[in-house]
């Protein structure tokens, strides 16, 4: 079957079920009332005075009924500094369990090492908003039986919800804990801002442990991570690399071509229409993305005008934006360095928020719906506007959804930043590879070499054009990065799905076909 | 005014990009002696088949002294971009000499002599001296400009950040260009992080007279257009000049007053020129008027 974008959908997929074509970025929520199964919360019981503390993780795993099949969950608040992610599954592997599904929020280079544990068949199965590295390339080979499910944040919660990830077992990361397990990422050598992304998990998982390397005296405060959820706790040398969690402060960009784009990014959100007292805003965390805060700040500034809040990832960057009163303030469901945690552990306007409330779809209203402008980058965007921030120019998956779909759905004015090409490689192209985010909830892409706006906005374009903005079509766009790049052979793919896509309701809005990779001679990098 | 080196494809390619008001493909000092040839070529290829949008393409070629300076004006010439810039220069005779040389390549080619400008280097202290001669000698020279670093070291002074040592030299210049109507542009700022510097640099150079500023990284043209950019204030006088103008001509009167403040030509010549800057329609007060 074919999905609205006519990108061809399988009915069922073994080892994951019938699969729902995406019908439209907001068709399936016209509805309303959700149809769905909802899956509920477990209901756990424990006696007085029960000591949750355990010496080890394998001590606590022990105790959490470790079986076949089951699924583990983790969160990605420690980046490219996780060691908890593969300690768990050394240990799972040790106790000879097999099959497991992995559900974590995201993956990062730092689960490189699990490529062995997908070859002896430890885990089987995967559900995550982003994956990279070296894991990347081996499930883009085909390393896997069955495809992964590449979810959104928002996403995710709604799969939790429904049941279409049942948590056996969570393992949360907090920098901060005490001996009920209450729990939190903004103090602690290894702080690392908010856990929203965790808070599901804790909610949810039918085994829930917190892992710490800082135990603080009875009550931890602030309670990210309340003890009513968490069976067992442990104490532990380290969580992770503190210097790859969260270190300093987040520089912006001093690329001449990213701060280019930003500035061009900047004056088109400032006569969208769109900039006055009260707007809300949410930019990435890196390369142009960013650097578009920094210009906007100094319209702001000029203009006196007063933004209402701050949303999703947040830096430092956006915190000095607040502590200098133009936006009343910032709901943080992931912090990108260390100056973030203080500003959540000490600023009451700075208020850390669940991945449910910053982008679940199922739900009488998440904070992206309340979102004015978001900046969003793209790996690829095609001429009908649809963004990939999933797979590479050679198919190969090696990026995150994350928050993209759910940002641009939510938000009234999407715009994307990206360079039209790098290197070789056209960005802006007649065609993508994968889609994540569909062209219709993308208002603006912004480039180097000029700013394209969807056809469904033409009193935007009207007024961008109106400003003396360089407003162009976005297939004349193209054409031009083909004559500096030429024309990429089309990718040779095999027939096997190793991924899915899923749109933030859960229909599929892409599936990742196997690229011709050489698996043998990644094992032999791993000496397995 | 942004440099680019002439030997470095990728950043030749981004040129038009960053909103310069004109782009400097350079073949002389930004290239090493090993890669001058090589830079020729990419710089002839990139002019005939890369979009610099609405930049002014000058290229930089190397001094006829030197043994690659022929070789740059045959090869650039034919492709006529919108100006020459001739490194160096001392003397109206080296001038006529340049000149001599490109009108020979443009009638080979069969090109006019009056579609590609000049723009004359100064940096050297005869140069200076010579400065308001060059500038005259021919009207193919639309714009002069200092090379800062070169000018200190044939002044064997050190190159400072207040940049005292070439002060004389900075005005000498402008008021060369000045006295024949020509567009004087600035020395780079070398010191690409430090913004705060390069604005105070920029702004004594607006205060001086230069009509523009060369940059060495795309990340200093914001701060060039921030303080060359006329204040909203400026504006608003410019246009309440303007207005206060058409309606006095109407009248024949030349001579009146704004806000208790006289206005003859040469302040409504520089508010004509404020509005005109920020590409106001003036066409369209006369039509209101």
């Amino acid at each position: 079957m074919k999905n609205s974008l006519g990108i061809e959908i399988p009915e069922y997929i073994e080892g994951i079920g019938n699969l729902e074509p995406f019908q439209g970025a907001w068709t399936k929520l016209n509805k309303g009332w959700m149809g769905e199964q909802t899956t509920p919360p477990p209901v756990k019981a424990s006696q007085p005075h029960f000591n949750k503390m355990c010496e080890t993780l394998e001590e606590a795993i022990l105790k959490c009924n470790p079986h076949n099949g089951m699924t583990v969950s983790f969160h990605h608040h420690l980046r490219g500094g996780d060691y908890l992610l593969i300690r768990t599954i050394e240990i799972l592997d040790k106790l000879g369990i097999k099959d497991i599904t992995l559900a974590s929020s995201s993956l990062t280079t730092a689960h490189d090492g699990l490529v062995p544990y997908l070859k002896n068949g430890v885990i089987t199965k995967i559900f995550s908003s982003g994956i990279r590295g070296k894991l990347g390339e081996a499930i883009s080979y085909g390393i896997l039986k069955t495809p992964v499910i590449i979810h959104s944040h928002g996403g995710r919660v709604r799969a939790i919800q429904t049941g279409k990830i049942r948590i056996d077992l969570a393992i949360i990361a907090t920098s901060a804990a005490d001996v009920e397990g209450n729990a939190t990422g903004s103090h602690g050598k290894s702080a690392f801002g908010s856990i929203g992304y965790a808070m599901i998990d804790a909610w949810y998982a039918a085994r829930v442990v917190v892992v710490s390397d800082s135990m603080v005296e009875y009550p931890c405060v602030p309670p990210s991570i309340r003890q009513n959820y968490v069976d067992y706790v442990v104490n532990i040398d380290t969580i992770g690399d503190a210097s790859k969690i969260a270190s300093g402060t987040t520089r912006i960009t001093k690329s001449p071509l990213d701060l280019r784009i930003a500035q061009l990014a900047a004056e088109a959100i400032v006569k969208s229409g769109h900039f006055n007292n009260g707007f809300s805003f949410q930019v990435g965390a890196g390369g142009a993305s960013l650097a578009v805060a920094k210009f906007v700040r100094k319209e702001m500034v000029k203009q006196n005008i007063k933004g209402s809040f701050l949303l999703g990832g947040v830096t430092s960057v956006l915190v000095e934006m607040l502590e200098e009163g133009l936006f009343k303030s910032i709901f943080d469901v992931q912090s990108f360095d260390a100056a973030v945690s203080s500003s959540i552990l000490n600023n009451t306007y700075h208020i850390e928020i669940p991945s449910g409330l910053y982008a679940n779809p199922y739900n009488c209203g998440c904070m992206t719906n309340k979102l004015d402008v978001v900046v969003l980058g793209a790996l690829e965007i095609d001429t009908d506007f649809n963004v990939n921030v999933m797979t590479g120019n050679d198919g190969t998956i090696r990026g995150a959804s994350g928050g993209h779909s759910d940002t641009a759905s939510g938000a009234q004015l999407t715009v994307v930043v990206c360079p039209s090409f790098r290197g070789r490689i056209p960005i802006v192209k007649k065609e993508v590879h994968n889609i994540v985010t569909p062209g219709e909830s993308v208002d603006v892409l912004v480039t180097e070499r000029g700013i394209c706006v969807h056809p469904n906005r033409p009193e935007l374009e009207a007024r961008l054009i109106e400003a003396g903005l360089n407003i162009r079509k976005i297939e004349d766009l193209a054409v031009e990065v083909e004559r500096f790049t030429g024309t990429p052979k089309p990718l040779e793919l095999l027939d096997k799905i190793v991924g899915l896509i899923e749109y933030r309701d859960g229909t599929i809005i892409d599936v990742i076909k196997q690229t011709k990779g050489d698996l043998e001679a990644l094992y032999e990098e791993f000496n397995i | 005014m942004l440099y680019i080196p002439g030997n470095n494809p990728a950043m030749l390619q981004q040129g038009g990009v960053y909103g310069a008001d004109a782009i400097l493909l350079d073949l002389e000092d930004a290239v090493a002696l090993n890669q001058k040839d090589a830079a020729r070529i990419l710089v002839r290829n990139m002019l005939k088949y890369v979009n610099f949008y609405e930049a002014e393409v000058s290229v930089r070629v190397n001094s006829l002294s030197t043994p690659f300076g022929m070789a740059d004006l045959e090869t650039i010439v034919p492709i006529q971009p919108d100006s020459i810039r001739y490194p160096k220069t001392e003397s109206a005779e080296e001038l006529a000499e340049l000149i001599r040389v490109i009108e020979a390549i443009e009638d080979k080619h069969g090109l006019p002599h009056d579609k590609m400008g000049i723009h004359v280097m100064i940096e050297t202290a005869l140069g200076v001296q010579n400065a308001f001669e060059i500038a005259k000698f021919s009207k193919r020279v639309d714009a002069i400009t200092i090379g800062g670093q070169d000018l200190t070291a044939d002044m064997n002074i050190e190159s400072t950040k207040d940049a005292a040592g070439i002060d004389f030299a900075r005005k000498r210049i402008v008021m060369a260009a000045k006295a024949n109507g020509i567009d004087a542009i600035d020395t780079v700022f070398i010191d690409v992080d430090d913004a705060e510097g390069l604005r105070e640099d920029t702004i004594y150079a607006k205060k001086i007279g230069f009509t523009g500023k060369a940059v060495i990284n795309p990340r200093q043209i914001e701060i060039i257009h921030d303080v060359y950019q006329p204040t909203d204030e400026e504006i608003r006088k410019s246009l309440k000049i303007y207005k206060a103008f058409l309606k006095n001509k109407k009248e024949g009167i030349g001579v009146f007053a704004v806000d208790g403040k006289m206005v003859d030509k040469p302040v409504m010549k520089r508010a004509e020129h404020i509005l005109m800057l920020v590409e106001y329609d003036l066409k369209s007060l006369e039509i209101g008027n």
